[in-house]
């Protein structure tokens, strides 16, 4: 029993491993390939997909895009949930726990909901196929995520450190700014990580509220054939560079994230 | 330099933290605040220093009414129970934060953090982050935070109280020293009967918001005005009994009275409470002033050469704190002896017969 503890790990992650692996195998072969036959290894080895990607507008644009939104919506909604969160974590105000109860709530509500008045609301602010467009609309959800999280972290910090700045001097902002946030930098971490995750897997709004100029590469993707036919190799491509930028993510908050799960908020 | 709270009271959503109080402490002696936790100490404390603002009444510093002074540059410390560091600074930053903030030049910070850092014995360890120390050591860093700058109020929130004990002895003796040399109000507050009594100084005893006296320490404790002060100031706990003084006989009950003496004499008959302080409890006789009490024993704590010695008597549950290792069995009836030369009378609305 013991000599096998091995095996239902394994074949756990060979089942995780599987699918990704065929992406990035599909990636290195050709098209005519892909269609052809069922090979686990690509028999004709082509950089050729990886090298239109790099060069065609229509396809680098996509990445420019999604990181260009995707930034913006993570500064945004970390900027406006750290002053939230302090205020949910330090005072007591009417009706702040229902307050903060329904900030959640607008998470649960799916984002083909809002499609049709942010496409609409947009149009008429001349916002429409913008990166802030798709950046504003993120926030209705990533905000309440981030506040949830971080108030979390800031009412792990004890009332005590912010009167002893006081005490010695520092105004509120300096306070905030040189004090409380490094103090809850993991928790910071962790909120732009869930924000930065959302928004870049977020495909309906974004697709949505955006035409050319900023096209999300997930919009791309969705493209699946052109003139010369199926371009599978080259959607393989696409899909392998997609989930690069998730990954450095988590590497760089790995740590924050179990902290997070400690303090029982993410 | 003085701090004078005039009519202070402080209420939170309609309950009542601070009663209205009056206080005039001066620098060069040590003021300590002693109560039981929810006693409304660090609420008083808060309030002195700005970060709470009064519901009513007058905070005058030197002279000055610095009642709506915001916290910052009123130039107070203060050290909390807890040990508050600020964990992204190392040691040195950590004491030279006030400093900064001030704007003071390089070199003078580098110096005044190395001396006090120096009297604090932390010099070791200016370049670690405070999650790296001990607590003692945390504790030690938050000190010299409060003390590096010259504040005209010091306050000192149960600073000892998460330290194990033979830290907390050494930096009791430590701290007099450190604050003989100031120029400032210290306020220390305390749950500890005997760290009080060990500082000396000034001592308020405080009971649910109020101050229920304030004075020289040994005074106070030899002197409680009320049965409530006697009490905050009792450790292990009072112990009292209803007592009727009928005629030249104070009694507790037909097998326990005794002569009421020649400075009670003028009092005038009716129901009195007693308090005994567990001291004054022993279990043999010890003097012609004891009276006999039978007990029964609930347990008997020995710690080294201090026997404790809880039992019921007359429907109470008393205290007697004694030298000398004393083993009981629990349930155990016993007689035990009360020094009835060394009690307190308190009357019908709980202040000290002074007679």
């Amino acid at each position: 029993m013991k000599r096998l503890g091995w095996l239902i790990p394994t074949l756990y992650i060979l089942f995780l491993m599987l699918p990704i692996y065929w992406l990035v195998s599909m990636s290195f072969k050709t098209t005519n390939e892909i269609l052809g036959s069922f090979t686990l290894f690509p028999q004709e080895f082509t950089l050729d997909n990886y090298k239109t990607i790099f060069t065609d507008s229509t396809w680098y644009m996509g990445y420019v895009n999604s990181l260009a939104y995707v930034t913006l919506n993570t500064v945004i909604s970390v900027c406006v949930a750290l002053p939230a969160a302090y205020a949910f974590s330090r005072y007591r105000f009417l009706g702040d726990k229902h307050l903060f109860f329904w900030l959640l709530t607008n998470r649960m509500a799916p984002a083909a909901v809002f499609a049709l008045p942010f496409f609409q609301l947009y149009s008429a602010f001349g916002l429409f196929d913008t990166h802030l467009a798709v950046a504003l609309a993120h926030t209705l959800f990533n905000i309440p995520l981030a506040v949830w999280i971080l108030e979390g972290f800031m009412s792990g910090v004890p009332k005590q450190l912010d009167e002893t700045a006081y005490v010695d001097g520092y105004s509120f902002p300096k306070f905030f700014i040189k004090i409380f946030i490094p103090t809850i930098a993991a928790g910071v971490g962790v909120a732009a990580f869930f924000c930065f995750m959302f928004s870049w897997v977020e495909l309906l709004l974004a697709k949505t509220l955006t035409a050319v100029a900023a096209k999300p590469i997930a919009a791309t993707m969705t493209k699946t054939a052109s003139s010369s036919g199926y371009e599978l190799g080259l959607l393989a491509a696409a899909g392998a560079l997609t989930i690069i930028p998730g990954a450095i993510v988590i590497y760089f908050v790995r740590n924050y994230i179990a902290k997070g799960f400690a303090l029982g908020r993410v | 330099m003085s701090l004078e709270l005039r009519q202070v009271s402080k209420n939170v959503d309609g309950e009542t933290y601070i009663y209205p109080t009056d206080l005039r402490l001066e620098a060069g002696v040590f003021n300590i605040l002693l109560g039981t936790t929810l006693s409304g100490k660090t609420t008083l404390m808060q309030l002195m220093a700005g970060l709470e603002k009064p519901t009513s009444g007058e905070i005058w510093f030197n002279g000055e009414n610095v009642t709506s002074m915001p916290v910052q540059t009123r130039n107070v410390s203060m050290v909390y129970q807890q040990f508050i560091n600020y964990p992204n600074m190392t040691v040195f930053e950590n004491i030279a934060s006030p400093l900064r903030v001030a704007k003071m030049q390089n070199s003078d910070i580098k110096n005044r953090v190395g001396k006090i850092a120096e009297i604090l014995q932390i010099s070791q360890m200016l370049d670690r982050r405070p999650s790296e120390l001990s607590g003692g050591q945390q504790q030690r860093v938050a000190m010299a935070r409060a003390l590096v700058k010259d504040s005209h109020l010091i306050l000192f929130d149960e600073p000892l109280a998460n330290l194990d004990f033979k830290l907390r002895e050494e930096l009791r003796d430590e701290l007099p020293r450190i604050f003989s040399e100031r120029n400032s109000v210290v306020v220390y507050a305390t749950t500890e009967p005997s760290e009080a009594l060990l500082f000396g100084g000034k001592t308020a005893t405080m009971f649910e918001g109020k101050v229920t006296q304030f004075g020289d320490t040994g005074e106070v404790y030899r002197q409680p005005n009320s049965l409530k002060t006697a009490q905050v100031f009792s450790e292990p706990p009072l112990n009292t009994a209803i007592v009727h003084k009928i005629g030249d006989v104070f009694k507790i009950s037909d097998d326990v009275s005794w002569p009421v003496g020649q400075k009670y004499a003028q009092i005038p008959d009716g129901e009195y409470t007693v308090g005994i302080r567990p001291h004054h409890v022993y279990p043999h006789r010890m003097s012609d002033s004891n009276i006999a009490i039978e007990g029964v024993v609930q347990v008997a704590e020995l710690s080294g050469s201090e026997s404790m010695i809880h039992f019921r008597t007359m429907g109470n549950s008393w205290v007697s704190l004694s030298h000398g290792v004393h083993v009981y069995a629990a349930q155990e009836k016993t007689t035990l002896f009360a020094d009835v030369a060394n009690c307190f009378y308190f009357d019908a609305n709980r202040k000290l017969i002074t007679a």
